[in-house]
């Protein structure tokens, strides 16, 4: 794929502009919208902490802090998949291609199951958190077995995530065969990803992590751009092989493990959104990147509010609303035709 | 003849290349010196083992066992990012890249520039003039994908003179070029050398090898069964054991050796 040039030629900043003004618009948008729609000054005053008790309530500790949530992961992931597809020379890569989602799905269960969840309002997090962490450390391990030396080939690496993502699915349905009905029903639900559960913590946590793994990574984009070429090609242009890949394979994922603790695994955005920039403004991680990081912002912010909104009291899974609409808006993207 | 430094850019003693559980060594007891300033090409049958030992002058593979400096230090102890610096490689094929042909030459410049440092006037320049030298001017601006297989080899010479290195090594560079494209990259090379680039490539074109090299490695089966001038290297004996194959060989009007394999009916 992509074997065309870019649609547009533009500069970095315009980009930039562009993706923070949609970003913004995102966020708007998805505090104004809901079960209760608020005006413009509604939603100003509240945040400058004027107007009535109950809107200063749904802008400032419900509809803001999720918002923030979905932008903050929906970037988080859309950076990890650009990282993975570079990485792995692989365009069906996304953050999940390493296990990351189904060790996070095992930690959640196991604190589902065992009651913690339900007692501590951290357990779910945490436990997806070190499950995702885990589950890398396991594929890595693998690969690097597999291997024989020192060094981490990819399409082993590959490999490894998926048969590891196997066994733990196993594991979690294994788990979930003897568990009660509440248990399962939370499980799965937890499964779908949502960012309902938000909170002002989560968002600081999320940034925490989001911001340093993007510079990270915007830093490694020449070495990007030379690992999605080739590891030779790459070694014989300056770039550190292997430390680039750890480095790298390390920021990606546990920025990912970070997304995935705070709002289950949503799928999709990691996959579709640095595929979408590159067809538009070409492959140089350098600006796809910072891009797709807006772009993935924006993209989940608006399918997030979409989610709240279309159905009434009923909110829909997110992914449904992510694949619905990101699958349409990407064909469109591809049906072009090959210039030049 | 132009003067030479003393100090060879590589020398190897003893090197043995022998993958995990491979039954054979791919490169045996090779000890060898490449001179600085100096043309050299690499010859002998698929599978003589010229792409790993080239590997392994690129140190992208350690030896089993034996000793390679480079410029009098042993080539693990290099940094990659200084070893681009000096060292620009044309390799035999890569992945498909999704670049436009300058984003990719421009690549070239990598080693030279910092991770959050823009390109500069002179970066641009050697790009523009690496891309001039090797032809691919004219395809600046289009897609890598949509080039041919010589167009992107010539693409991939772009990128490595844009790196300005003092050393250059390819893998079989004019394998997918017609007639002009293949004079003149081997012309381009004859103009580094001049110019003072040492030059190391492996090609299988044991004739233009003869005219424009200055010393050829002739390998096969993973030793190195003869090395210095074509006149020396390029005996009927030596070529004939080393591709299991009978040539004659005759002088160019040049004066260097020029290889010619026997068919068939001639044996007979």
């Amino acid at each position: 794929m992509t074997h065309a040039r870019p649609l547009l030629d533009w500069p970095l900043s315009a980009r930039l502009g562009v993706l923070v003004i949609g970003t913004v618009l995102a966020l708007v948008a998805a505090v104004r919208l809901g079960a209760v729609s608020l005006s413009m000054s509604a939603v100003v005053d509240a945040l400058a902490g004027r107007g009535d008790p109950a809107t200063l309530i749904i802008v400032r500790e419900l509809r803001l802090p999720r918002a923030l949530q979905a932008a903050l992961v929906g970037g988080a992931l859309a950076v990890s998949g650009a990282t993975f597809q570079a990485l792995l020379r692989n365009p069906l890569a996304e953050p999940y291609t390493l296990g990351v989602s189904s060790g996070a799905a095992a930690g959640a269960v196991a604190m589902v199951v065992t009651g913690w969840a339900s007692r501590l309002m951290w357990a779910l997090p945490v436990g997806a958190f070190v499950g995702a962490v885990a589950s890398m450390l396991l594929v890595f391990r693998i690969a690097f077995r597999v291997g024989g030396s020192r060094s981490l080939d990819t399409r082993v690496l590959l490999l490894a995530g998926v048969v590891v993502t196997a066994f733990l699915v196993a594991l979690v349905w294994l788990v979930l065969t003897f568990a009660d009905t509440e248990s399962v029903r939370s499980a799965i639900f937890w499964m779908m990803g949502s960012d309902a559960g938000a909170s002002w913590r989560g968002v600081g946590i999320l940034a925490a992590c989001f911001v340093p793994a993007l510079i990270v990574l915007c830093a490694l984009g020449r070495s990007l751009n030379l690992l999605s070429i080739g590891e030779a090609t790459a070694a014989h242009l300056g770039t550190s092989v292997e430390a680039t890949k750890i480095a790298a394979f390390g920021t990606a994922t546990l920025l990912t493990a970070a997304a995935v603790a705070v709002s289950g695994t949503i799928g999709f955005v990691g996959l579709i959104v640095p595929h979408a920039i590159r067809l538009l403004w070409g492959s140089d991680h350098r600006g796809l990147l910072p891009c797709a990081a807006l772009a993935g912002a924006v993209f989940l912010a608006a399918a997030d509010t979409l989610a709240r909104y279309v159905a009434g009291a009923n909110e829909l899974p997110i992914g449904v609303v992510t694949a619905l609409i990101g699958v349409p808006c990407f064909v469109w993207l591809l049906r072009r035709p090959v210039t030049r | 003849m132009i003067m030479r430094s003393d100090a060879p850019s590589w020398s190897l003693r003893d090197v043995n290349h022998r993958p995990p559980g491979a039954p054979r060594d791919t490169v045996s007891e090779a000890s060898l010196e490449i001179d600085q300033g100096a043309l050299t090409a690499l010859i002998g049958p698929n599978g003589a083992g010229k792409t790993t030992l080239l590997r392994m002058l690129l140190g992208t593979i350690a030896p089993s066992s034996g000793t390679i400096l480079f410029r009098g230090r042993a080539i693990r102890e290099w940094s990659r990012r200084d070893l681009a610096r000096s060292i620009g490689v044309v390799p035999q094929s890569e992945g498909e890249p999704l670049f436009g042909v300058r984003e990719l030459v421009a690549m070239g410049r990598y080693p030279h520039l910092g991770p959050w440092q823009r390109e500069r006037d002179e970066d641009v320049r050697a790009v523009d003039r690496a891309m001039t030298r090797c032809d691919v001017a004219q395809f600046a601006d289009r897609w890598t994908t949509t080039l041919s297989g010589g167009e992107q080899q010539r693409v991939r010479l772009a990128r490595a003179l844009a790196q300005e290195p003092a050393i250059l090594v390819l893998d079989e560079p004019t394998a997918s070029l017609d007639i002009r494209h293949e004079m003149t990259t081997f012309e381009l090379l004859r103009r580094l050398r001049i110019d003072g680039t040492t030059v190391l490539l492996a090609t299988h074109n044991l004739n233009l090898a003869a005219r424009y090299a200055d010393t050829l490695v002739l390998m096969s089966r993973g030793r190195i069964l003869a090395y210095g001038p074509a006149a020396e290297v390029l005996t009927p004996t030596r070529v004939a054991t080393a591709y299991e194959w009978p040539v004659d060989v005759s002088p160019h009007s040049s004066g260097a050796p020029q290889v010619s394999p026997r068919s068939l009916e001639s044996i007979a």
